[in-house]
């Protein structure tokens, strides 16, 4: 099934154009990477990400106050410099500065690892039913089908469900069930690469499916699979942060910016800074995102030559 | 004979990032009731441009000045309102493209049929009638099947068949038709040039054929219009240019042509590349590839003079042509 | 036309019974269950609810019975609300959610091709640029977040529209979640008529129909409309599924009583009876109305229709 952000209608017009434009190939040139800098609005994003993720990663170890603990004086405190609360306080006394960079840590790496878990899937899929082509791919392509046809949050959330609350489970569980367009470019991609000479020179060389998959056939998909990632991390972090909101996702003390904005969500009107700040960062990266696979795909753009 | 078609001093340039392009020059010509006039160049000279900016068919950047008189209207300048008059009715156009100039989501019979309802204020029941009856008149066999069919049903001769019954259906006393055999078999080209002139002498339907191949225009065209760079640099009847060409550059055309060039010993392709519009060489557009250049054409641009009576070119070589001197 | 129809009618059959198989026996075979409660029921409490539930059956039994409950419009006893069996559940919720979920999505789709059919008429002038403005924001703020905004604003704040719940009948209740709902379908479907009607707009057979002298009315009708549609109905079908996510969300933060909220409550409490009745109900729904998208696409691209 189609995801939450529209990206496989994205990704399926690019999968088409690379088709249509099919032996040349394309990869993460210099010559597209310049492209990529000459875009403003993807460019900024870059850096805003770049200091986001940095932000994330480092700025606890700098802070006061760690996102667990409690201030007993501080409880339900707008922001206070002075104590170190920059963006207030919850109803637990916690710091929701540190909250919220712990949850965008969180929410950042669900993303990758899901995503990184889609994209191996989806490679590994497509691939095999590109190269062995015919029945194969009939019947692999036959479910990728059906799959689409699915409502996949269901999915999710009964795996959630029935397997408890573990973020790991969230990454993998996100994970398989996101793989469905990375197969299918995959898959255009491996009959087009697969009908060029050095694939030809491999097989008379005597070398097996999985060695042409692995060395000949994965290394030419980088631009799909970079413009792919760029567009999946933002649905898995809408993703996660929908199932956190339900209540299904990250627990306590833990947290995400869905589990935060669920938090902060009933008490907005007393307790703005609660709401507003996992809000903002959470916009604000998805955002980012959005523009960087624009640029991303206007770069690697294989008509725009 | 009264002329249907009066362009004067038509220019159209094409607003690009930072600057403009001038696609075409300063263009006049006249086109007379059931006259066959051929605009013959290279890609990029212009001759495409200039005829979809009389139908007011221009890309949104682009612009045109000057006049086109379809009688006594001016089609250049005009509201695509009142312009929608005209087009389709008293002057029509073909395109070079039969596979994507029709639409592929309408039934041949819808795109046919809506002609005869917007111009002429028929039925559609009448209006059908008079499409399959213009359908058969275009060589379409089993025409009532052929009405119902999606274009994508329809071979390529048989669709640009569809487009020339289309453009047709209202009896159109100019006809613009742009490289109509282009996209079409070699086999085909020839039955489809024989059906332009039959239908237009019936029709006194007169007709523009824009070409860049000039095997296309011996035996259909009476006159003949030759451009370069955006300007018409020679034109005059078909026989004398082909016989006996005054510009260079026509010169050229006819011994890289192989159907007309038989006589020659051998085909022999124009040196260099037609130039880009954006950077026009200074002087005479096309002294660059010229065999016969001198000073003058480095730094003035010749105008179009008449030479003899109904004859006219631009080039400021007064000599004799010799073919050797190119070769 | 009739042929292809019920080829596709045909295809879909097998699927639904392959998702009711696949969630089943997940679902059965699941550890832990609606009985595990803080307190852990005396074993022959437990049992008496086994058996009441047919749980202590072989599992192949169970299945062709649920199958043959379901064929017969029963989905079996929910486990969790004891007064209630599913299908009644279903029959309280189901009205609810598809009057929500049609709205937003004749909202959003009329809504959106209008938008995005002036944006693409205006290209690169100040229509166009407030629209894709607006539509980045529907499409990249999460609805949770943009439902509890909106919320914040309209009912809290301004105390315009009521902040969530539903009386029968009550449209006032409804415009705020078909809003959320239909924000960032019609968002897309705008985006994607924006795109095609553009590229429509400099086709070949635009420029014809140009020529002909039909005039702009009657070409946007006639000759750009249909073609410039068909990426948005292919769209549709994942939309479909989309507006289902957005309904889970938006009956969740408007306490609305639809059947998005018995799932996510039934999934909390791991009512598998409810769970079961409730995905496969959002199956059935979302295969026939993509069925029905599939349809519709041949009707407009006669080329499918031959595949």
């Amino acid at each position: 099934m189609a995801g939450i952000t529209g990206k496989d209608a994205a990704l399926t017009a690019y999968a088409n154009a690379l088709a249509a434009e099919a032996p040349k190939g394309r990869s993460l040139t210099q010559d597209a990477l310049r492209r990529l800098f000459n875009n403003k609005a993807a460019l900024v994003s870059i850096f805003v990400l770049i200091a986001i993720v940095l932000f994330a990663l480092i700025g606890p170890y700098f802070l006061p106050w760690a996102y667990d603990k409690i201030d007993w004086a501080g409880i339900r405190k707008p922001p206070d410099w002075a104590k170190g609360h920059y963006f207030g306080t919850d109803q637990n006394g916690r710091d929701m500065l540190a909250r919220t960079l712990q949850g965008t840590q969180m929410s950042l790496l669900v993303a990758a690892v899901a995503t990184f878990v889609s994209v191996a899937i989806g490679i590994l899929y497509g691939a095999i039913a590109g190269y062995f082509g015919g029945k194969v791919d009939a019947i692999m392509m036959r479910f990728v089908d059906i799959m689409y046809a699915l409502p996949y949050i269901l999915f999710v959330i009964i795996l959630v469900v029935i397997f408890g609350r573990s973020p790991v489970l969230l990454f993998v569980g996100i994970g398989c069930l996101e793989w469905l367009t990375m197969a299918r470019i995959v898959r255009g991609q491996t009959l087009s690469i697969k009908q060029r000479e050095f694939i030809e020179a491999a097989k008379a060389g005597g070398a097996g499916p999985f060695t042409i998959i692995f060395r000949h056939i994965v290394p030419n998909l980088t631009g799909p699979v970079v413009i792919y990632a760029t567009l999946t991390i933002p649905e898995i972090i809408i993703t996660e942060s929908f199932l956190s909101y339900l209540g299904l996702g990250v627990q306590e003390p833990q947290t995400s910016l869905g589990t935060l904005i669920s938090f902060g969500a009933p008490v907005a009107e007393s307790l703005p800074w609660m709401l507003f700040t996992p809000a903002a960062i959470l916009v604000v990266t998805l955002l980012c995102l959005s523009y960087l696979g624009d640029g991303l795909r206007d770069a690697l753009d294989p008509k725009d030559r | 004979m009264a002329d249907v078609l009066v362009v004067d001093n038509l220019d159209v340039t094409f607003a690009l990032h930072q600057s403009e392009v001038k696609a075409v020059s300063d263009l006049d010509f006249t086109l007379a009731e059931g006259e066959t006039l051929a605009v013959v160049g290279e890609s990029g000279s212009g001759k495409s441009q200039a005829f979809l900016s009389i139908m007011g068919l221009l890309a949104r950047n682009g612009k045109a000045s000057g006049r086109a008189m379809l009688g006594d209207v001016n089609l250049i300048g005009m509201s695509p309102d009142r312009l929608d008059r005209y087009r389709g009715k008293d002057i029509a156009m073909i395109f070079q493209d039969p596979m994507t100039s029709l639409n592929p989501t309408l039934k041949v019979k819808t795109q046919l049929a809506e002609v005869l309802v917007r111009h002429q204020g028929y039925t559609a029941e009448k209006a059908n009638r008079a499409v399959i009856e213009m359908l058969e008149r275009v060589g379409i066999p089993e025409p009532v099947k052929r009405a119902n069919a999606y274009p994508h049903e329809l071979s390529g001769g048989m669709r640009q068949r569809v487009m020339i019954a289309m453009a047709l259906l209202c009896k159109p006393k100019v006809l613009i038709a742009d490289e109509p055999t282009t996209a079409l078999d070699v086999t085909v080209q020839a039955q489809m040039l024989d059906l332009f002139k039959n239908l237009t002498n019936d029709f006194g339907t007169a007709l523009v054929l824009i070409t860049h191949d000039l095997g296309v225009v011996a035996g259909v065209a009476d006159r003949m219009m030759v451009m370069y760079g955006g300007r018409c640099i020679e034109k005059g009847p078909t026989d004398t240019l082909f016989y006996d060409p005054r510009h260079p550059y026509t010169l050229g055309l006819l011994h890289s042509t192989p159907h007309v060039a038989k006589r020659a010993k051998r085909l022999d392709p124009i040196q260099g590349l037609p130039p880009s519009l954006e950077h026009l060489p200074k002087g005479c557009a096309f002294h660059p590839r010229c065999a016969f250049r001198f000073e003058r054409c480095f730094e003035e641009r010749p105008p179009l003079l008449p030479v003899e009576d109904v004859r006219e070119k631009a080039c400021w070589y007064q000599g004799e042509l010799k073919y050797e001197a190119v070769a | 036309m009739f042929g292809y129809a019920l080829r596709r009618v045909l295809t879909a059959i097998p699927i639904v019974l392959i998702t009711i198989t696949v969630c089943f026996f997940i679902l059965r075979l699941a550890p832990g269950g609606p009985f595990d409660g803080e307190r852990a029921l005396p074993p022959d409490q437990l049992k008496n609810l086994r058996a009441y539930y047919h749980l202590d059956e072989p599992l192949i039994m169970q299945f062709f019975g649920y199958i043959g409950g379901v064929l017969r419009g029963d989905f079996g006893p929910s486990m969790v609300m004891k007064d209630f069996n599913v299908s009644r559940l279903i029959g309280i919720g189901l009205p609810f959610t598809l009057t929500l979920g049609f709205s937003a999505f004749i909202v959003g789709t009329i809504g959106g091709m209008i938008a995005g059919a002036v944006a693409a008429v205006n290209q690169n002038k100040w229509p166009d640029y407030l629209l894709v403005a607006i539509v980045l924001v529907g499409i990249i703020i999460p609805n949770f977040l943009m439902a509890n905004l909106v919320q914040l604003f309209f009912g809290v704040y301004l105390k315009w529209l009521p902040v969530g719940g539903y009386q029968p009948g009550s449209l006032i209740h409804l415009v705020l979640p078909v809003f959320i709902l239909a924000l960032p379908h019609g968002g897309r479907v705008a985006r994607l008529v924006r795109g095609s009607m553009i590229e429509v707009l400099g086709t070949n057979y635009v420029r014809t129909a140009r020529s002909k002298g039909l005039g702009t009315r009657l070409i946007l009708a006639r000759h750009a409309l249909k073609p410039a549609l068909l990426p948005v109905v292919s769209y549709l079908g994942p939309g479909l599924s989309y507006l289902l996510t957005g309904s889970l969300v938006v009956e969740q933060v408007f306490s609305l009583p639809g059947i998005g909220k018995y799932f996510i409550t039934a999934a909390l409490n791991r009512d598998y009876g409810l769970v079961l009745g409730t995905t496969i109900l959002y199956v059935f729904i979302i295969l026939a109305l993509n069925l029905l998208v599939d349809i519709l696409y041949a009707w407009l691209d006669p080329k499918v229709r031959y595949r």
